[in-house]
This record gives structure tokens, sequence and C-alpha cells, in this order.
């Protein structure tokens, strides 16, 4: 992507892009190249090393069955970030191609699309995730499939929305006279000019099935044990909480870390990208 | 009366909506593995008692007359039989209704008494110190896991403070409330983090509108005019977006409700899952998706009342 | 300090007004920059200019409202002898409304939406002549059915959106004129309408001031308007004043070059069908103005002192004065 100098120096002055870029980075070296550092075992269990608090040995301490926190937590990491940027990004173009073709083609497809929308609208996000992943059982593939299903939606109401106002603009009208295809018209046209907003819920909704995808692991509904999780371990650390509050509090904090990183982006792409208008 | 007739517009317009909401839940039995008479009877049934059942349920039939079938039954209060309690699920999930509702509203009543001075504060001192210390603070909490949130407060009021019951549901009023405070809070901080962003940026937009300064020309005091001008309008702006608001609460009530051990509609939806209990799932998706359906229709109903532009 | 004979004093005297606004990235906008003018009971007082010109933040200096934009104003404003400046918000509460009210642009947007119009005019009576809500009520529609408004009883039981433009300004004017103001401020108040209603508005303004003997600060773009209602006029060019005159005097013989310029490109009767000479040029950046009159840029007989000397508002007579380096000699 090219971008003009005015641009690069917005994104100078833009405080929320940087801290949140910079803690995004922070994030993914420890997950690539964390386990190289820190080359402790997430799945050794060593009962004699049972819940010890952090130390040098193990900075985020053990837990239960004598694994290293620190370890688990990174290890973890990489499973909950992959699932969650691809129950980001399926629901992404799914859903901004089906607010395409929506307003694109308005009229009866357009009413009809609506209607669907309306319905998984009516779900309540965890409900309609917990449902569909809890009765086709636990699995990467179903919860690919359960977040998809369910967030669809919201990128299609955005792009829509968004097709509505460029359909009127001159451009557009111009590129029918033109004799273009409507494919030709609705993906090289206009998609690139309605998918900004998509592109900044997006980073919102990676906050929002994060934290869906680790509750899934907390209610037991998710990953299983003993493949490392945020959302499990913080469920197996529950019942030592008193004794041994490391377990729960560190992969919380992760959650919280991975949270606050995309937020911040999500703030400051919307600041950036609306100024340009 | 034109209130009643914009009421009865609204909930004529709901019809394709509870239709397509009976549909999903239809479908979502019909897509787990494995058919729902030998899950029902489980490793005991023999292949007899199975095809009796089969036909019982009419599993046999075509798949519309099946879908015709459930949808007339819920129409006359018959949700199915419940696998695991083996009784109708109707009674069982109005029960749990309760429990979730007391939940939810206590959660919202939260949710505005933090809502409000934060958005105000955030408003008023847009951009500045103040502003930039709320919205980072939401931030956080916004990322922050409502189970993981629930256990550090039940480790920190609870366990170290004693304040407040560990989990359970409590009898007499005083008791649930303190058992209904700490779930309730989580609930509405996560909330208030959404509708603080919504009702700071409705105020500042009504902050500098030009009825705004008609009302300090009149010479009325800043109170005044925050209260009956600025924050009234900012309110009724706001009604109409409660309804995203409120289907997140209800969701939240979910994971909360498993957390710290409140018999409603969440609890059971979980243990259900884990229990297999289909049909009881599907009900429950079913009385979920018509709670969110009401109170949208109440926030819109509400929103006719409150703003005399609406057209009733 | 004792306060002085309001009897005597002019009813508005502004002196060395300046008004900054913080602008992007850290700029300062001076909008006003050094204005001086008084307003004398029972006249009409007209501010004269583009937009931007600084015009309509003169007169929000004045009451000082900013529409939630901060601002910082600083020189003297002596309203019945009294400096509004240094009151504090409490102290200027009081003053609004009851001592000087203002009537704003857009009759569309200035009313709360979600308000009774009632209730929107009874609230200053409530707040300033200590009535209560039934009194006040009924005052109100007395208000309405003074300023010529059709049905007062039913249109006060309305809200806005029920009215058109023109009735919703004379709504506003009634807010303003609730508890006889000694100064009105008039912020463009016809721009948004309809001319026929225009008209209207302004003689209806024309005829209270007569029946009240306020004085009214009649901010505009509109020469039309300064030719039907004002009796002294100031021409605002770029945040400061490059000529007073009586509304006569500045229409029979202009004296500074924006102020011909303004004549000019205005559309009269008699020029209709001749070309329009539009003032080329656009107004100047209010953050970083240029040097020396700030005119030069646009001036067609810019000479090179008027690049780097700025000129002073110099008086010609008793009631005129010119802030041009090449307006010299007699006036009649």
């Amino acid at each position: 992507m090219l971008l003009s100098p005015e641009t690069r120096a917005r994104m100078k002055r833009n405080r929320p892009l940087q801290v949140g870029g910079a803690m995004l980075v922070v994030l993914l070296l420890v997950i690539g190249f964390g386990g190289a550092v820190f080359p402790a075992d997430p799945l050794a269990v060593d009962f004699s090393t049972a819940l010890l608090p952090p130390s040098l040995d193990h900075p985020f301490g053990t837990d239960d069955m004598g694994r290293d926190v620190l370890a688990r937590v990174i290890a973890a990491g990489l499973v909950d970030m992959e699932i969650a940027v691809v129950c980001v990004v399926l629901p992404f173009v799914i859903g901004s191609i089906v607010g395409l073709v929506s307003g694109y083609a308005g009229g009866a497809v357009d009413a009809v699309i609506m209607r669907i929308v309306d319905v998984f609208w009516a779900f309540p996000f965890y409900v309609l995730v917990i449902s569909i992943v809890g009765s086709l059982g636990p699995g990467i593939g179903n919860m690919f499939l359960a977040f998809t299903l369910v967030t669809w939606i919201s990128f299609a109401r955005i792009v829509r929305a968004e097709v509505l106002v460029v359909k009127r603009l001159d451009y557009v009208a111009a590129t029918r006279v033109l004799g273009y295809s409507h494919l030709r018209i609705m993906f090289r046209h206009v998609l690139p000019n309605v998918v900004t907003p998509a592109i900044v819920f997006m980073m919102s909704d990676v906050v929002l099935t994060i934290l869906a995808v680790t509750a899934l692991g907390f209610l037991g509904l998710g990953i299983q044990p003993p493949t490392p999780e945020w959302g499990v371990m913080i469920a197996e650390g529950q019942n030592f909480i008193l004794d041994a509050w490391w377990i729960s509090v560190f992969p919380g904090l992760a959650i919280v870390w991975v949270g606050i990183s995309f937020a911040l982006i999500g703030d400051g792409l919307d600041d950036l990208l609306r100024a340009k208008g | 009366m034109t209130l009643l007739r914009h009421a009865l517009g609204r909930s004529l317009q709901l019809v394709p909506v509870l239709i397509g909401i009976t549909l999903i839940a239809f479908f979502l039995l019909r897509v787990m593995p494995g058919d729902p008479a030998t899950l029902i009877l489980g490793s005991r049934g023999t292949p007899d008692e199975i095809a009796a059942l089969t036909k019982r349920l009419g599993l046999d039939q075509p798949l519309w007359r099946q879908y015709l079938t459930f949808l007339f039954d819920l129409l006359r209060g018959r949700f199915g039989q419940s696998i695991v309690y083996r009784t109708e699920l109707g009674p069982l999930i109005l029960e749990r209704t309760s429990a979730t509702l007391q939940l939810v509203g206590l959660s919202t009543a939260i949710a505005i008494v933090v809502t409000l001075p934060f958005a105000l504060l955030a408003a008023l001192r847009k951009d500045r110190f103040l502003d930039q210390a709320i919205k980072v603070v939401f931030v956080v909490v916004m990322s922050m896991p409502a189970f993981w949130l629930g256990i550090l407060m039940v480790m920190v009021f609870s366990v170290h403070l004693g304040l407040t019951p560990v989990s359970g549901f409590g009898e007499g009023l005083v008791e649930r409330l303190r058992h209904l405070l700490l779930p309730s809070l989580v609930i509405a901080l996560g909330t208030s983090a959404l509708t603080i962003r919504t009702l700071r940026s409705s105020l500042i937009a009504v902050l500098g509108a030009d009825h705004v300064d008609t009302a300090r020309a009149k010479g009325l005091r800043g109170s005044t005019v925050l209260a009956r001008h600025v924050l009234r309008n900012s309110l009724i702006s706001t009604i109409s977006v409660l309804g995203v608001h409120t289907s997140w609460v209800i969701g939240g009530t979910v994971v909360i409700e498993s957390v710290f051990g409140i018999p409603g509609l969440g609890s059971l939806l979980v243990s259900s899952i884990s229990a297999r209990d289909y049909p009881m799932v599907q009900g429950l998706t079913v009385t979920f998706a018509v709670l969110v359906v009401l109170v949208n229709f109440v926030t819109d109903v509400a929103y006719a009342i409150a703003d005399p532009r609406v057209k009733l | 300090m004792s306060e002085p004979m309001t009897d005597t004093a002019p009813l508005l005297e502004v002196h060395g007004l300046s008004t900054r606004f913080p602008g992007h990235a850290g700029r300062v906008v001076t909008a006003v920059d050094g204005v001086d003018f008084t307003v004398g009971r029972g006249e009409v007082f007209g501010l004269v200019g583009e937009s931007g010109s600084g015009k309509s933040a003169t007169c929000r200096s004045i009451i000082r409202l900013f529409g939630g934009s901060r601002a910082a104003i600083e020189g003297r404003i002596l309203f019945e002898g009294r400096d509004l400046v240094p009151l504090g918000e409490r102290a200027m509460e009081e003053v609004r409304g009851s001592r000087i009210a203002m009537v704003f642009q857009d009759p569309m947007t200035a009313l709360d939406p979600t308000m009774r119009i009632g209730d929107q005019i009874a609230e200053g009576l409530i707040r300033h002549r200590g009535l209560g809500r039934a009194a006040a009520l009924s005052e109100a529609v007395e208000l309405l059915a003074g300023i010529g408004v059709t049905s007062p009883a039913e249109r006060a039981r309305a809200y806005p959106h029920h009215l058109s433009g023109g009735l919703r300004q004379r709504v506003v004017i009634a807010i303003a004129l609730a508890c006889r103001p000694r100064l009105l401020i008039a912020d463009e108040p016809t721009t948004a309408l309809d001319v026929t209603i225009q008209d209207q508005i302004l003689k209806l303004l024309m005829r209270l001031r007569d029946e009240t003997g306020m004085g009214v600060l009649m901010v505009t773009h509109d020469l039309g308007v300064v030719a039907q209602t004002c009796d002294r006029v100031a021409v605002m060019y770029a945040g400061r004043i490059v000529e007073t005159a009586g509304a006569i005097d500045l229409f029979e013989d202009p004296r500074h070059p924006y102020t011909r310029a303004l004549l000019a490109a205005r559309p009269s009767p008699e020029a209709l069908g001749t070309r329009l000479t539009p003032i080329g040029g656009d107004p100047p950046d209010l953050a970083d103005p240029p040097g020396g009159c700030r005119f030069h840029p646009r001036c067609p007989i810019a000479t090179e002192r008027c690049r780097v000397e700025a000129p002073a508002l110099a008086r010609f007579g008793t009631d005129r004065a010119v802030a041009c380096h090449l307006a010299t000699g007699d006036l009649r």
C-alpha cells in the first residue's frame, strides 16, 4: 500500500495506532520466538514442581501439574491468535461480499438478505456461538464455522450501508455508462471505496472474538485440555485461585493485552481513515 | 390511539423475524451429529425402541412437516422434552428466565449509573486529560474477559474482604441483591465501555448544537442547560441504540451465570450443551432470541414515546 | 470599584475587543482583532462582512456563547457602563436573557426539538422573573400573540418540527424578547429564510425596537438588510473593522475599497442585467493573516505602504471612520 506523505505525517501523531501497533508487535514476537528464547515444554507434567510461585526458573510460576505457566501462556497465544484471526477474516470476507451484493443489487435481493440479517441479529452473540459450537462439538473447524455464521452479519450491515452511499456517486454511474459488467463495477470500483469501515470494525471484532474463544475454552466447550489455551488455563486455575493466583491471572492478562492492542489499533485506524474522508 | 397503532405496526414487522428465529433453532437441532432419537435414548435404546421414538417424534416425516409441527408446538407453548430432566421444557425455561431477567435488570441499572457520570465528564472535557483517561480505562475494561474479571472480583470482594457471597442466588430481597451484585457489576462494566462511547459522542454533538446556545442565551444555569437540554436530547438518541447493548447484556449473562452459579437461562444452556440435551439447547436458543426481540420492541416503543419527532 | 452612572453611558461600548479560538494543530485563530464600536439606546447598529470576517465572533463575544468551543476574550465590553469581560460565568448567566438577548441564524436548529414551544419561551421568564410555570406559560402565549402568531395557545403546545421556518424564527424572537432585554443581538436573523418571510421578520424586529426602545446589534452579510434596518454600520474584514458610517453615508459614499467592492458585488434592482463585480480572491486565513492592511492582497488600489503598514481606523467628521491609507480627503 502506498502511503502519501500526509498520511505518514498523520500516523506520526496517531498515538493509539502507535501504542496498539507496538503492543501487537511485542505480542507477535513473544508468540513467535518466545518458545525459542524460553524453551520450557508447555505440556511436560511434573508433580514435584506443582504450584510453584513465580520465580526466575518459572517467571509465571507453575500449575497444579507442575507445567510452566509462561510456556503455556506463550503456546496458548499461538492457538488463540490463530483461531481469532481466522474467525475474523472469514466473516469479514463473506459478510463484505454479501453486503456488497445486497447493497448493489438492491430491490428484492437486498430485502431478503436484510431480513436474514435481522433474524441473526436477534440472537445474542454468545448464545449463538455457544449453541453452534456446543451442538457441533468442540474442534477448531467447528469454531471457524460458528464464528463465521454469527459475525458475518455485522460486516454485511456495515458494507451495505456504505454501498448505498457510494452507489449514488457520479463515478459509479459513469462506469455504468462505459458498459462495464456489474461484477467489475462491484469489485473494482465500489468495493475499494466501501471496505474501510469494515476493516476498522475488524479490529474491534478481534477483541470480541478473542473474548468469546477464550470463554468457550473456559466453559469447556472450545479447545480441549491438555492443549494450552488461555480460557482453559483460567478455568484450570480457578480452583487454586487462593493459593496459586498466577495460574489464572497471567493468561487473563495475556487476553487483556491482545484486547487493548487491537482496540487501540481500531481507534487509531478509525481516526486515520476517517480524517482522510 | 396512535401509540397503540405504532406498537401494533412494529409488532407485525416482528413476525418474519420470529419465524426466522424458529427456523434457525430448528436447523440447529438437525445439523447435530447423530439422530435425535438415538441421542434421547442413549446407548440403552434397542433398535425397536429407537424406531418407535423416531415415529413418535415425527422424525420420519419430511423436513418441512417436522418444522411446521415444531412451530405449532411452540405456539402452543410446547417446547418439547428435555433429555436430562425428562419433563416438558416450558416450565423449566420459564423458571430460569426470571433469574436471568433479574440479573439483566440489575446489570442495566448499574450500567446506567456508571455510564452517565463518565460519559458526561468525558464529553465536557473532550480531548483533554480526563476524557483520554476515561477512554483508556474503559478500553482496558472492555478487553477483560468477563469470566476472568468475575473470578478476580470473587477473590477480592468475597474471599479476602468477605463482602459478598462467592456464588449462588440467595433468598429474600437483601440476600438476592448481595448475590447478584458482583455478577451484575461484571456485566455492567463491560456494557458501560460501549454505552459510555455512544453517549459521549451523542453528548458532544448536542453540546455543539444551536439550540443549546439558545438555551444558554436565555440565561439558564449551566447545570439546567445540561440536564434539561443536553442530557435529555442525548439520552433520547441513545435509546435507539440501546437494543444492541441489551443484546450484549443478555449474551453476557451466559458466561457470568456459569461463573457465579446463578440458576438462569445461561448456566442452563451451558450445562445442557455439556449434557447433550439438544431439545433444551434448541428451546433456550429460541427463548434468548425472543427476549432480545422483545427488548428491542420495548426500546422502540419507548423511543417513539420519548422523541416527539417520531410520527406516531 | 463604583458602578458608573448607567443612564448616561451608551448602551454598549466595545473597546479593543480581541477573540481567539484554538485552531488545528495548536494554531491560534484570532477571529476578532482589536475591534471598537458603540451601540446607542434604541439604535440599530449593523455589523457587515463576508463569512469569516469575525462579525459573528464579535457578537458572540458580547454574550459569551461560542457553541461549545472555547475562546479567549480580551478588551473591554461596557454594557450600560459595566464591563462584561471580567464577569464570571454565574454573573453572565444573570445578564443573558434578561439584559442582553440573542436571535440566532437558523430557526430550524435553534429550538430544542424535544421541548414544547411554550415551555421554551417560559424558561427564561421562570429564570429571570421568578414566575411559576403556569404564569410563565400564559405570558408565553401573550408574547406569541404580540408578535403576530395566529392561534398562539395552540402553537405554544406544539413542538418545533410542527412549525414552518418563519414561524420558528418568530418563536426564537419571542424567546429573546421574553424578559424585555435592553440589547438584542441578531446574528443573521433572516439568512435562512425565504425572501418574503425575511421582510416580515425584519419589520417585526423594527416594530419591537420602536416599542421597547432596545438597542439592536444586527449582524449580516446582506447589505439589503442593512439598508432596511440599520442606523449606523461597521464593515468588518478579517477580524477588524475597516469602516464605520451612518447607513445612508455608507451606501452613498463608501470610502474603504472593501466596502466599495461589497457594494459593487451587491445585486440591486437598478443593476439587474448588468454584470456583478465579485470580489476577487479569498478571505485570509485568520491563524496567519497577511501583514500590513489585511485587504491588500485583494485590493485593486493597494500600494507598497499597504503591504507593510496596517492602517489605523481614522476618524472623519463626527460619525465616520475608515481604516485605509488611501481614504484621505474631506467628507461631506
